[in-house]
């Protein structure tokens, strides 16, 4: 008896997974009618409310895992969709250099949590032919994490199904600085050895020295948390981008939520996507 | 003349619209002014040459008259503003555009008073975008006058109502007569310290942080600094907004339902609180302005941490 009611539920579940799976590729086929964008980013807010909501300590003694891990597994169900949308670029703001000023037991919590998962994010990014970037000031990280993010960096290098940005140690003034500092260094040499008496530094110069030249412009970007701002994430990159603010906290984030972002994008698209072709031609 | 702020000129065919009398007139009372430099001829003879111009009150407001919710201690130093949506207004009215920069304009002017009397240190406007030069051409020649006549104009307000004016952007696409006003005009209110317009002509932010770059490569190759110190503070010692002590807008409003950044002030927009109006900029007015300092007063700012 109880073996036949486990299989009515599990036949149960496996109808509502389909049906529900059914519901979503047909949403997602209405979707694909207008302009899919091409980048999404993210900015991941909302984690620590959550941990707070469920009572998840730093190091998950409460039960239900680590603080961090269901955001990433909220990153991973948004790769996963954005990779059957057709969305190629995924960018996500994991850790912004500000966030060093945290607390350093949370400081600590949080560059644990990131070490642990990088086996899990191996596994399925290859499953996924993720192509996979760290960009950020990656001095600021401690060796080890370094070392499993160049490591992942080399082992995706070949995969172009998609690609995942993970924003670490990083804010946008820092990635300017960065690119101002090489295209300095770089006009010095060159008018060094090349006698250029030009002293102009054009703006593609500029753009191919950032952390994020692995990428296009994002033509969406999401923040979770309910909070309307930037907080030093892709200040030149989001110069087009359709800014999106939602309440849902980074953990709680649902197919819904992405669906809801991408037609309000939808609306706006053309005209700015025309005006940033034009400037990179100047 | 009613006082009309910058870029608005009477409108060129009929009589002055009821628009641009403003509602809100009080007495006028004496205010203190800091000492002001002296003016150069072009200022003077548009000064002399003003006709009788209505004076507002510009005093910070006492606490208790400020509009209900709002608290003082709270209230943004810097507000920038993106004011979209000119062109959209005139197209409903069946009106030519000129008359959506026009009742812009005197959007722009309501704010401007309302942040002196709310005690709002800056405003910074972008009144024209490095992209606007790919608007067509009669519509480009029609703002440019638009920007020369109303400079020419509003001038003895702003030196009345101590009002700095700072202009930032690419000026040398501009045509020479409008240049050397603007620059003039910088020059003779620099000491003026009631309240600072910042108006953004020919600016983006790519722009801004270009021209950094290019400065502190010419500081580099002259041998007064290396590349590699190059830091938060030299770099915003070289940005256009090196013009104001208070660099960095505490909240950006952008109005007509856009939920873009546009490429306005990129970098000093790093921690700013943005705030999305559906209404068109004409129409932006004293009410939506409360609605966007009350929801800015109710954030929680973290920057960054």
């Amino acid at each position: 008896m109880e073996k036949e009611v486990m299989s009515s539920l599990k036949m149960a579940g496996n109808i509502l997974c389909s049906a529900s799976s059914f519901i979503r590729k047909c949403i997602f086929g209405d979707l694909r009618v207008g302009p899919i964008p091409n980048h999404i980013a993210f900015i991941m807010d909302g984690n620590r409310r959550y941990a707070k909501k469920q009572k998840l300590s730093h190091d998950g003694a409460a039960g239900g895992g680590g603080r961090y891990d269901a955001g990433f597994w909220a990153l991973m169900v948004m790769l996963l969709y954005c990779q059957e949308l057709g969305v190629k670029y995924i960018t996500a703001y994991a850790f912004s250099i500000d966030n060093f000023k945290r607390k350093p037991e949370e400081v600590e919590s949080l560059m644990a949590s990131m070490l642990e998962k990088f086996h899990l994010l191996d596994i399925l990014v290859k499953r996924l032919a993720v192509r996979v970037h760290f960009v950020g000031n990656l001095e600021l990280l401690s060796n080890e994490l370094r070392a499993s993010a160049m490591e992942l960096m080399e082992a995706t290098a070949a995969y172009s199904k998609s690609v995942l940005t993970i924003c670490i140690a990083y804010t946008s003034r820092d990635e300017i600085l960065h690119a101002v500092r090489e295209s300095c260094e770089q006009k010095r040499i060159d008018l060094e050895f090349d006698n250029d008496d030009d002293n102009e530094i054009k703006l593609m110069k500029v753009e191919k020295n950032m952390y994020m030249a692995v990428a296009p412009d994002p033509d969406i970007i999401i923040r979770t948390g309910g909070e309307n701002r930037l907080s030093n994430f892709l200040l030149w990159q989001s110069c087009w981008s359709h800014l999106h603010s939602m309440w849902v906290l980074w953990p709680e984030i649902g197919v819904w939520n992405l669906v809801f972002a991408i037609l309000n994008f939808q609306r706006n698209k053309t005209y700015h996507l025309e005006m940033r072709k034009k400037e990179k031609e100047l | 003349m009613p006082f009309s702020l910058h870029f608005s000129p009477t409108p060129l065919i009929t009589a002055p619209s009821p628009l641009s009398k403003p509602s809100f007139l009080v007495p006028y009372y004496h205010t203190l002014h800091a000492p002001k430099s002296p003016l150069c001829s072009s200022m003077e003879h548009a000064l002399t040459h003003q006709g009788k111009q209505e004076a507002f009150d510009l005093r910070p407001e006492d606490s208790q008259t400020l509009p209900l919710g709002l608290r003082r201690d709270a209230m943004p130093s810097h507000v920038a503003v993106i004011m979209d949506g000119n062109r959209r207004w005139a197209r409903l009215r069946d009106l030519p555009v000129r008359s959506g920069y026009e009742a812009g304009v005197e959007s722009l002017r309501k704010i401007v008073e309302i942040c002196c009397k709310w005690g709002i240190k800056v405003l910074s406007v972008f009144a024209f975008s490095s992209d606007n030069w790919f608007r067509p051409k009669v519509e480009v020649e029609f703002l440019m006058s638009l920007f020369e006549r109303g400079m020419q104009e509003d001038t003895g307000i702003f030196f009345r109502e101590n009002i700095r004016i700072s202009v930032i952007g690419d000026l040398t696409k501009l045509p020479k007569a409008l240049q050397e006003l603007m620059v003039n005009l910088e020059e003779a209110t620099k000491n003026n310290t009631l309240f600072q317009l910042i108006v953004a002509v020919s600016y983006s932010g790519h722009y801004d942080v270009v021209q950094a770059c290019q400065r502190l490569a010419l500081k580099a190759k002259c041998g007064l600094i290396e590349p590699s110190d190059i830091n938060v503070s030299l770099m915003e010692q070289e940005l256009e907004t090196n013009c104001t002590e208070f660099p960095h807008p505490d909240l950006l409003i952008r109005t007509s339902g856009e939920f873009r950044i546009s490429n306005f002030m990129l970098w000093q927009l790093a921690y700013t609180e943005l705030y999305f109006a559906q209404s068109l900029w004409p129409d932006f007015g004293e009410a939506e302005f409360l609605k966007a300092l009350l929801a800015f007063q109710q954030r929680q700012r973290r920057y960054g941490v």
